[in-house]
């Protein structure tokens, strides 16, 4: 065939426009609502952007310097990290145990892996109405206290223990969602593994430390980047119950953006702090992966 | 003998500590429930009674005629559905180029569109806002739909999937003379209804319950989805308990039916999206 090298040439290059063309709608859509706007903020944030004007103003670094002397954005960057400290771990560890009781040679396993799924599928809006209840002064929280003479506080209400409250429905909504991912994690591992080091005569302890522990090490980072990704992020069940209060008790990053650019309209001040929470994300995952990274296979 | 009893109750507490998760996981729904169907007044009598003593359908009568329950449902439904059905076309569709088809920059672009699944919402928000604002698309369907017709979870979800499919039918098909959308189109989308479920199905239920989206992008309660409506209802009024529980359990139940349907396509979806990278 003494035109094979080039139709060759010409088939690469078919395909290529194929692929492109494949790719053209998904690339457009990206472009326009997150490659765009992730460089598009970067600007924005050096700016007094207000929508209800017709020209705006270049202040430099000035938001960031106003970032820096603003009392709510540090209340804010405390109760974030608050949030993600306190929440990220106990998820992570309710996850694992639901996880390890589900694959237990038990009846009925399907059943409560369903049933510990079902906030992880509900909208956070319907949890958020639901825990409201729960928590308020008359709720039912507070009767199950008062079986153990508590008389509790109005949970939401309370600046002492608003952030808490949210933080343990957090909790209990997603924890059914990375146990599932744990329960994959738990597939995985081959079951010679096990028979080996039972062979080894390793106790159903030493199995769970020298083999399940290292065999989710990757479920284990994928858990907990995704958790701190979340908590970063929380907002529908603040906006929902507390909208930030009591006296800016649950503000938290996400919230301070919200408030700043749609009750505020101060586009460039929300850009420069949504700036600062996407360094604060990108800082954590990547100390996060120095310590956690799993080996590539 | 001892060691089987000690399995044998060992087995017996996971069981009864797993019966109390699910009381603590599913309970408040159930609690919701008896709510909805409650006359509306006192919610806070102890201890609560799951069926009341007094059933009633009204507040659900009263989604109806005294908010707009019924215009934010048809918005959230018609919403979920155009952007379940771009997401099964296009995540599909570029999935397929980074699964089957060589071109220049695959790598470095899958790399850039693995990396945007580090950006939170919050971060895009006020951009993509101004963006519509500009275009003078606020508080309309395209600025709802928009957004949200493509995920890079989905294309890679569909890459992974069209991976793991034999190329024979693909290659059979070139050979009859089908160009390279047609092999897509005829051959490899319907060998591919499972994956297309899973990913519908995820995409339904992730568009149906999207809060912050919807609230920044609509102003006026016709353009409403439900959980904004919702939202907006429990700011707006003083909290009427029963109606607000009325409506959560109409917006839980389509994901809840979805859910137990579907069940095994949600468990594979995470597995596969989260895990085999």
């Amino acid at each position: 065939m003494p035109n094979s090298r080039r139709s060759g040439t010409t088939e690469r290059y078919r395909e290529a426009v194929s692929a492109y063309f494949f790719l053209l709608p998904s690339l457009v859509v990206l472009s326009l609502f997150v490659f765009g706007p992730l460089v598009f903020i970067l600007a924005v944030a050096f700016f007094d952007w207000n929508l209800f004007r017709p020209e705006q103003h270049f202040l430099g670094a000035a938001n960031f310097v106003e970032l820096a002397g603003d009392e709510l954005f540090f209340t804010a960057l405390r109760n974030t990290a608050v949030y993600a400290l306190g929440v990220v771990p106990i998820q992570t560890l309710l996850a694992l145990l639901l996880a390890l009781a589900v694959n237990q040679n038990i009846p009925a396993r399907g059943f409560f892996r369903a049933a510990f799924y079902i906030p992880a599928i509900t909208s956070s809006v319907v949890t958020s109405i639901i825990f409201l209840w729960i928590y308020s002064k008359p709720g039912l929280l507070n009767y199950v206290l008062s079986w153990f003479g508590i008389v509790g506080p109005d949970w939401i209400g309370s600046p002492k223990y608003a952030l808490g409250a949210i933080m343990a429905l957090n909790v209990w909504s997603t924890s059914g969602y990375f146990m599932v991912a744990f329960l994959a994690g738990l597939q995985a591992i081959p079951v010679s593994l096990y028979e080996a080091a039972r062979i080894d005569g390793a106790s159903s302890w030493g199995r769970f430390r020298h083999v399940t522990v290292p065999g989710l090490k990757p479920t284990l980072f994928f858990v907990v980047t995704l958790g701190i990704i979340g908590t970063f992020q929380v907002f529908d069940q603040i906006y929902m119950m507390s909208a930030g209060g009591p006296v800016n008790a649950t503000t938290t990053l996400s919230y301070f953006i919200y408030i700043s650019a749609f009750r505020y309209f101060r586009f460039g001040y929300a850009a420069a702090a949504a700036v600062v929470l996407f360094a604060i994300i990108l800082l954590v995952t990547r100390v996060q992966q120095k310590i956690a990274r799993p080996e590539a296979p | 003998m001892t060691g089987r009893v000690r399995d044998l109750s060992r087995r017996a507490i996971v069981l009864v500590l797993l019966l109390v998760a699910t009381g603590i996981f599913t309970l408040p729904f159930l609690w919701s429930l008896s709510i909805s169907f409650q006359p509306a007044g006192d919610v806070f009598r102890w201890p609560i009674e799951l069926i009341p003593d007094e059933v009633t359908l009204q507040n659900y009568r009263r989604l109806w005629t005294e908010i707009p329950f019924a215009r934010w449902l048809l918005n959230s439904s018609g919403v979920a559905l155009a952007v379940t059905l771009a997401n099964l076309f296009l995540d599909a569709l570029a999935g397929y180029a980074f699964a089957r088809l060589r071109f220049p920059g695959r790598n470095l672009l899958f790399a850039l569109l693995l990396a945007t699944l580090m950006v939170p919402a919050h971060v895009t928000l006020v951009p993509k806002f101004m963006l519509l604002n500009a275009l003078g698309l606020v508080n309309t369907y395209t600025a709802l739909i928009a957004p949200a017709m493509v995920q890079v979870v989905g294309i890679f979800l569909m890459k992974q999937f069209f991976e793991s499919i034999p190329r024979q039918l693909e290659e059979a098909a070139r050979i009859d003379g089908c160009n390279r959308f047609q092999v897509f189109w005829r051959v490899v989308l319907p060998a591919s209804r499972p994956a297309l479920a899973a990913l519908g199905i995820y995409t339904f239920q992730g568009n149906w319950n999207e809060f912050l989206w919807p609230l920044v992008v609509t102003t006026t309660s016709d353009r409403f989805t439900l959980p904004v409506g919702l939202a907006m209802f429990r700011y707006e009024f003083r909290v009427e308990w029963t109606m607000l529980m009325a409506g959560a359990v109409l917006i839980a139940l389509p994901t809840l039916l979805i859910f137990l349907v579907f069940q095994r396509l949600f468990i594979q979806g995470i597995a596969t999206s989260g895990l085999k990278g």
